[in-house]
């Protein structure tokens, strides 16, 4: 379903400050699959993340959605097959707009926007329909502006307006880290049913290796722009959090030291 | 009543600017300064075609279409080639200059020998009701012209208006509406935010020209220099809408917006009557919205003042 090859993307190229975030990750995915990512701050995990939405352009590489190159798609163009819910609560709603009014706009994603009108009744009474199924008492609040409600309610939302019309592949940029423990869960649990139930091909960047144990049916790990470990079938299914946290502990002792050291240690010991 | 009856005219004249700068600074929260050219190209472009023999109902929409395209290069200019939205308003206001000095052919022109929006319209009213030339109101005599011109104004604002406020709540006009508020989300949503910005633009510089359209043909000269000031103008009349209004969703703050810009010039009017000196107009204008904007900061900062005081004094007792 989604085919990354050999993506490279350097920030700020040429001056004190290149960064380089991604440094040939190519990943294949299935249709269908829920593939976690987990990484150190800074290992280009929610960046690889940003390439596949099109935030920015990769430097070198290929992105192919389904039969798609969407390599050199404006970010708009790939937002019609891709839904996304971002870190950020406030990212992914308008916030004096009320939540009909959102919803309303989420419901013609990648459809086109004429001048009918934008709530329709029929629209409201199932827009009524699929909030009531998030069990949040929201479905009595449809005209109130989604700026007044909670992080976790927002976020909430945002993943039914990103699945609303069904998206070849859904993004999920650490939807839950800027949510209090209960917020998270919930949001968590809903995540899970949506993506069970529609059968979505998800990327999911997660910092909390407990979600990466318990989601999806494949992890992979990122380190300063590569992939370092790629667990998926018997192999995740037997990963607990200790052996992934285990991992990272290794690779950070392995930064302290330096290339020359390194390159002696594995010759004579690996 | 003269004087209500000229305020009236002129303040729902300039609530289609008033409608324009609600778009651009409101809805797409955009400063944008185009409006003071694109008030004065609606004036001239209106003037031009008038003079030129057309009728006027086309010479308005041309003027309206004027101020449409002077929008959209602003859009393109910011979206486009990346320039900070201030300066491609100045931009595109500064080249206006010269363009409504060709479209004028002068600094300043005339429409008394021209046919009019109001000319003609005045004409349709006096079929109806006679061929009287002063009407009494109430014991005061009012010109027919000044009446008919007040009816075709507030006739022209309730179609505008409510084509704005149905237009904000179609699916397109919906999504713009997104994007001034969250330009993520939009792009998440598969709309270009730079399209509808731009549309946006075009639309708010549209209005706004059709303001200059109907003011030069109210007063039945046009002036190269008219669009002076007008963004801060517009600005007035949308904060004292707000503030009759208050916080409220988009249908009221268009009303707001439209009888923000009637009170201001009645307001202006008084003073004027008052004795105040014309060329202080716009001073006065400007340190009115710097009121309007400083207000609300002092009030909140007073108030967290009180709120800490009241604190301490329950702490110490």
């Amino acid at each position: 379903m989604l085919e990354l090859s050999d993506i490279h993307k350097t920030f700020y190229a040429g001056t004190p400050n290149e960064v380089r975030s991604l440094r040939g990750v190519s990943l294949s995915m299935q249709q269908g699959s829920f593939v976690n990512v987990i990484g150190t701050n800074g290992s280009g995990k929610s960046t690889l993340l940003n390439a596949v939405a099109g935030t920015f352009l990769v430097d070198t590489g290929r992105i192919v959605l389904g039969s798609e190159d969407i390599t050199r798609q404006p970010e708009h163009r790939r937002a019609r097959r891709i839904g996304r819910v971002f870190q950020n609560p406030f990212s992914g709603s308008a916030p004096t707009m009320t939540i009909a009014e959102n919803l309303a706009l989420a419901s013609r994603r990648g459809l086109s926007r004429g001048i009918g009108w934008s709530l329709s009744r029929s629209l409201r009474e199932e827009i009524a329909d699929r909030i009531r199924t998030l069990k949040m008492g929201l479905e009595n609040r449809l005209d109130n502006p989604i700026g007044s409600l909670s992080g976790g309610q927002r976020q909430a939302i945002t993943l039914l307006m990103a699945t609303w019309v069904k998206p070849d592949l859904l993004l999920l940029d650490e939807h839950t880290a800027a949510l209090d423990p209960r917020s998270a869960d919930q949001v968590i649990r809903l995540t899970h049913e949506i993506v069970t139930r529609d059968q979505l091909t998800t990327l999911m960047v997660t910092h909390s290796m407990q979600q990466a144990v318990h989601l999806g049916d494949r992890i992979l790990m990122m380190h300063q722009g590569h992939i370092v470990a790629d667990l998926s079938g018997p192999e995740k299914a037997r990963a607990r959090a200790e052996d992934l946290l285990s991992r990272f502990d290794a690779l950070r002792h392995r930064d302290q030291l330096t290339p020359a050291v390194r390159d002696l240690l594995e010759l004579s010991y690996v | 009543m003269v004087l209500l009856i000229s305020a009236f005219n002129f303040g729902l004249i300039f609530a289609f600017l008033a409608l324009g700068v609600y778009i651009s600074f409101r809805i797409f929260h955009f400063p944008d300064i185009t409006a003071d050219g694109s008030f004065a190209f609606g004036g001239a472009a209106t003037t031009a075609m008038l003079v030129s023999g057309w009728g006027p109902m086309v010479a308005t929409g041309v003027g309206f279409l004027a101020g449409m395209l002077a929008g959209a290069t602003t859009g393109i200019l910011h979206t486009r080639f990346r320039i900070h939205g201030l300066l491609s308003g100045i931009l595109v206001m500064t080249a206006l200059y010269s363009v409504n000095l060709h479209v004028l052919g002068k600094s300043n022109v005339t429409l008394s020998e021209a046919s009019t929006l109001n000319k003609t319209w005045t004409a349709i009213v006096k079929k109806v009701v006679g061929d009287v030339e002063r009407v009494d109101i109430l014991g005061w005599m009012v010109g027919i012209q000044d009446l008919a011109s007040l009816l075709l104004m507030v006739l022209l604002m309730m179609v505008v208006g409510s084509t704005l406020f149905c237009f904000l709540n179609t699916k397109f006009g919906t999504a713009m509406r997104g994007s001034g508020d969250n330009p993520q989300m939009i792009l998440a949503m598969g709309v270009s935010d730079k399209l509808l910005l731009t549309f946006g633009l075009a639309l708010a510089n549209g209005l706004t020209a059709l303001s200059g359209s109907l003011l030069v043909q109210y007063q039945e000269f046009a002036d190269v220099q008219m669009g002076i000031g007008m963004v801060v103008w517009g600005l007035a009349s949308v904060i004292i809408g707000e503030s009759l209004v208050g916080e409220s969703r988009f249908g009221l703050l268009i009303a707001g917006a439209i009888l923000g810009s009637v009170l201001f010039r009645m307001m202006i009017a008084i003073a004027l009557r008052c004795g105040l000196n014309p060329n202080d107009l716009k001073i006065i204008t400007a340190f009115f919205v710097f009121v309007a904007l400083v207000a609300p900061q002092w009030s909140r900062k007073r108030k967290t003042r009180l709120l800490v005081a009241k604190a301490r004094v329950a702490g110490n007792a």
